[in-house]
């Protein structure tokens, strides 16, 4: 029997399993305070899961407000949508908007690879769709432990085979992202996984139920048992405790925390009274890509048939957030009848009903005239679609199950008006002996002989190494429109085929140096995401930002997390590029240990032609080759400490956000004006990785000179930001010069693009090295180590 | 050439069909009229010719092409095809050619087992087909190759027929991604007109988005090959 309204009233004094679902003891007496009675147990599990770190940013929210009060404006005109919404909008010119989200799905991606990573697919693909979008592309910002560690021959191969799975599936092109290692993500690796949508402007979906008597219709798969409870579950501070064996997690669809202890071991809830934790139900979701990509086609055709008054996708805490969230957008109550959800599992209770985090679900408020139309359409593309309730006049989320009331509450107590906290957080007193630790110590290599060994074990690193045993299982191709994909700087798509208009993206995170400090990591991250945006001569505009980090009740994570927030405030502000929405990821950290900080910065730019856009490889013999930006001896924190001297200490580059601006500005013009034969960022491994990767990309050779007063050690590897390292077409040296001299960028010449044939690497005065002697150095680490498993 | 006078040429979109649009494009650009067709339709909307193109029409479940191959609109396609249409087969496609007996063989799971994109070296082994005739025999080419379950198999009497009859239109070359026998990437029926690949040409119709302009001949050989017959 459900627990329903009438016997909370009864009962008053029901013993209910609050702390086992996450809730402090505080966080249950307001919810009796705000229902004036004890919550069923259906409103329990409502409350548990909302107010869990995952739905609720309770730990993040205080510092996530000075996103919100950055200015909404892009060098294109305000944005259409911000934070708050499934994801941002912004507008690109020609009627076009953008809509672009980064979020991660860390946890379910250790327990149960394949299925995490693919699900986290789907949910980001899902909020994109939600806001009236047609999903374009992805791209992953990916993190494991070390590359030759058992288990990540485990969770890597499984990782990249579930993105694939779903996201080729889907049709949607895999454009680029990051792969990175170190110790501290081994049994935490981070997926996170960014998706853009385009639309046009008037056909802006927001998720919010208006309208009394308008329909509630879910469509899209059935509801079963599976991640269960995986959003509370995992938001509770401690699993030592719990029993079973399975813990999973969610993926959420709006704004989003998610949050999961440091213990592995979990179990699924079942707050049905008399039904004991024995009854285990999965946490880890199944996806079905095949009915995504259905509801993908099923949603932008009643999109297009202008039926939907408002929309949510279903993620985390599936049924209790998308009823709450629409309901509290809205501006009236909601009335749903659970009986009506149609099952794959008919033995579920109405709370794990509610909490059911089974993919592929979408729900729409349609007006009565329009359901039999909306109705029509899903049978069209075989998808399944129920009206289960309506928009009611008051101001309460009512749901009736077995004819009796099991939930009636106020929306935005549940959805938008959840627990707040201020953390403590303090600088931790090792980050002084940290960057105290320098690298002056550190012996450099000498002579030539020892600069070309250096870069041959720096380009075979797993961080700097050949992506392509990853980005290969991915299709970069679909749609027709992947301009530039990886291994380039960003990802660029084309949006218009007529007018030319694209969209540029790239993701980027070095969290060493967010170790080193995190204000300035975090800035780092921004300004190299915007950077190789500025290489592929796009307009950078707006950033998405997914914020992996410890647990929050480490006062040290907490000032982390906060100076990583402040240090993306400011740089944004100094860019002026809007935050448009992300996700915190708390509680990443292998027992005692926690993650790198890791505030991964997603950076969306427009392109209005994008034949214009430049490539990161050298394109032709004889190009003269530059530099751009002044180079100074800054190797703290580096690939190279990292490689030669596995040494992390000192202080990170440091960022000019203002030279950043001069740089892109530079690049986004010469682009332009078709000036450049290629253009690559400098960022991990330096000039010497732009080389690499610049001659690689399509074989050519490079002649370089390093300026007689230059110490070649500092100049090949130092990681100083705002540079970039650009081939120029044939007499268009002196433009480059002029907008150089225009805009306060110091330009360097080089050397020159070499023939293809016996192309070789030769740095004047210190070594010459066969590309092919290269290549094998950069292509062989990957596959080698998953050859063995 | 204008399309609204190129001849009409059908891409058949099943559920999870993912090419699509790209292959409606490339007929576009090529200068034939593209014509969106629906798996549910039992007509084929006057088209001359038929692409059924790339995906994971009904998200691969069962086996390739399994479901696919029992739409509506294929009964009206292999009928079409018995009479002389021009149909063309685009990885899932070929799978589904295979399935629906108007190609021999089948598709197995990649010997890599993993799923591979890259751009891939092929040699047009046979121009006699109404989808290759602007190829030069032996002609170096390279298509965008993406699949899971890419690895052409037949018994040794299919494989010698198909040899024999140069029913082998396209081989894997610098390199065999997928464990295909003899190389295969794509085949014909005793006909000609019925063609299926693994790679993919609508990929490789610009060179903004595709690797080469390789692709662009297939198209053009079967809308030369109609408009010869107006």
């Amino acid at each position: 029997m459900a627990d329903t309204v009438g016997d909370a009233a009864r009962t008053p004094d029901q013993a209910q399993p609050w702390a086992e679902l996450g809730l402090k003891d505080d966080e249950y007496a307001r919810i009796k305070e705000i229902l004036g009675r004890r919550p069923t147990s259906s409103e329990l599990a409502m409350y548990s899961v909302m107010w869990s770190e995952h739905c609720s940013y309770k730990s993040s929210k205080v510092h996530l407000r000075q996103f919100a009060e950055l200015p909404t404006e892009t060098p294109v005109g305000k944005l259409l949508a911000g934070i708050g919404e499934n994801a941002g909008v912004v507008d690109i010119g020609q009627g076009y908007a953008v809509t672009f989200k980064i979020e991660s799905h860390n946890h379910p991606s250790y327990v149960e690879p394949y299925q995490g990573a693919a699900t986290g697919v789907g949910g980001i693909v899902r909020d994109i769709l939600a806001m009236g979008a047609r999903p374009i592309g992805v791209m992953d910002s990916l993190r494991f432990g070390p590359l030759h560690e058992p288990d990540t021959a485990r969770v890597l191969p499984g990782v990249v085979a579930g993105i694939g799975g779903y996201g080729n599936c889907l049709g949607l092109p895999n454009i680029g992202g990051e792969v990175a290692y170190d110790h501290t993500y081994l049994g935490n690796p981070l997926v996170n996984a960014l998706c853009v949508g385009v639309l046009r402007h008037e056909d802006l979906h927001l998720a919010k139920a208006t309208g009394a008597g308008n329909q509630v219709i879910l469509y899209g798969a059935s509801t079963g048992a599976d991640g269960i409870g995986g959003v509370s579950v995992l938001a509770s501070e401690s699993f030592d405790d719990a029993e079973g064996t399975n813990a999973g997690q969610a993926e959420r669809s709006t704004e989003q925390v998610e949050a999961y202890p440091s213990t592995s071991s979990g179990r699924s809830s079942s707050t049905s009274s008399g039904r004991k934790p024995a009854s285990k139900r999965p946490s880890v979701q199944v996806g079905d890509p095949f009915l995504e990509k259905l509801l993908i086609e099923c949603t932008l055709e009643i999109f297009a048939a202008g039926l939907i008054t408002g929309i949510q996708d279903l993620g985390g805490a599936g049924l209790s957030c998308a009823t709450s969230e629409l309901a509290s957008a809205g501006d009236g109550g909601m009335h749903i009848d659970l009986d009506l959800v149609p099952l794959r599992n008919t033995t579920l209770s109405p709370e794990e009903i509610l909490m059911s985090e089974s993919q592929e679900r979408m729900m729409a408020i349609v007006e009565p005239e329009h359901v039999e139309d909306f109705l029509a359409i899903c049978r069209k593309w075989d998808v399944l679609a129920t009206v289960i309730g309506e928009v009611t006049a008051g101001d309460r989320l009512v749901i009736d199950w077995h004819g009796e009331t099991v939930v009636d509450v106020p929306p935005r107590t549940v959805a938008h008006e959840g627990p707040v906290y201020q953390r403590p957080y303090g600088r931790p007193e090792w980050q002084d002996q940290v960057q105290a630790n320098g690298i002056d110590q550190l012996p450099r290599p000498a002579g030539g002989e020892e600069l070309a060994d250096t870069l041959l074990r720096l380009i075979g690193s797993p961080n700097l190494c050949d992506k392509s045993w990853v980005t290969d299982q991915y299709d970069r191709y679909v749609r027709g429109n992947s301009v530039l994909a990886q291994p380039d700087d960003a990802g660029v798509l084309r949006i218009d085929e007529y007018s030319g208009l694209g969209v540029a993206l790239a993701t980027d995170c070095n969290s060493r140096f967010a170790l080193l400090d995190p204000y300035a990591g975090a800035q780092l991250a921004l300004a190299e995401a915007y950077r190789n945006v500025a290489s592929s001569g796009a307009e950078p505009l707006a950033i998405t930002d997914c914020l992996n980090f410890g647990s929050p009740e480490d006062p040290a994570i907490m000032w982390q997390f906060s100076e990583a927030v402040r240090g993306l405030a400011d740089g944004c502000r100094a860019l002026g590029t809007p935050v448009t929405g992300g996700n915190v990821s708390f509680y990443n950290q292998t027992g005692s240990t926690p993650i790198l900080p890791t505030p991964v910065v997603g950076v969306l730019g427009v392109i209005d032609d994008v034949t214009r856009r430049t490539s990161g490889g050298f394109s032709a013999a004889e190009h003269p080759i530059y530099l751009l930006g002044e180079t100074r001896d800054e190797l703290a924190g580096s690939a190279w400490a990292q490689v030669i001297h596995d040494h992390l200490g000192g202080r990170p580059p440091e960022v000019d956000f203002a030279q950043e601006k001069a740089l892109a500005e530079v690049l986004i013009r010469a682009s332009r004006r078709g000036l450049l034969g290629s253009a690559h960022d400098l960022a991990d491994g330096g000039l010497a990785q732009a080389l690499v990767e610049s001659a690689l990309r399509y074989g050519f050779g490079a002649r370089i000179e390093l300026p007689s007063e230059a110490d070649p050690f500092v100049w090949l590897f130092s990681e100083t930001t705002g540079r970039a390292l650009v081939s120029v077409k044939e007499g268009a040296d002196r433009d480059l010069a002029s907008l150089c001299r225009i805009n306060g960028v110091m330009l360097t010449k080089l050397g020159v693009v070499t023939a293809q044939e016996d192309a070789s690497l030769e740095v004047v005065g210190q070594f010459m090295l066969p590309l092919t002697r290269i290549r094998e150095a950069w292509q062989d680490t990957i596959p080698a180590v998953m050859a063995t498993h | 050439m204008d399309p609204s006078v190129g001849p009409r040429i059908g891409v058949v979109t099943f559920p999870g069909s993912l090419d699509d649009q790209d292959a409606l494009r490339a007929i576009r650009l090529c200068g034939g009229q593209p014509v969106p067709l629906w798996h549910g339709d039992d007509t084929l909307d006057d088209v001359r010719a038929v692409i059924l193109p790339g995906g994971f029409s009904y998200g691969d479940y069962l086996r390739c092409g399994a479901i696919s191959r029992f739409a509506p609109v294929m009964t009206e396609v292999i009928k079409a095809a018995h009479d002389g249409m021009p149909v063309l087969g685009i990885c899932n496609g070929f799978q589904i050619l295979c399935e629906a007996h108007l190609l021999p063989g089948a598709l197995i799971r990649n010997d890599v087992r993993v799923f591979v994109c890259k751009d891939q070296d092929l040699r047009v082994e046979s121009v006699d087909t109404t989808w290759t005739s602007d190829f030069t025999q032996g002609q170096g080419i390279t298509l965008v190759l993406k699949s899971g379950e890419g690895g052409y198999v037949a018994d040794e009497e299919t494989l010698r027929r198909l040899e024999g009859e140069g029913q082998v239109i396209f081989r894997y070359v610098n390199g065999n991604p997928n464990g295909s026998f003899n190389d295969i990437a794509g085949i014909c029926n005793e006909r000609g007109n019925v063609v299926g690949l693994m790679p993919h040409p609508e990929h490789n119709v610009d060179s903004l988005t595709g690797p080469t302009q390789d692709g662009r001949a297939i198209f053009s050989s079967v809308i030369n090959f109609l408009a010869a017959r107006v």
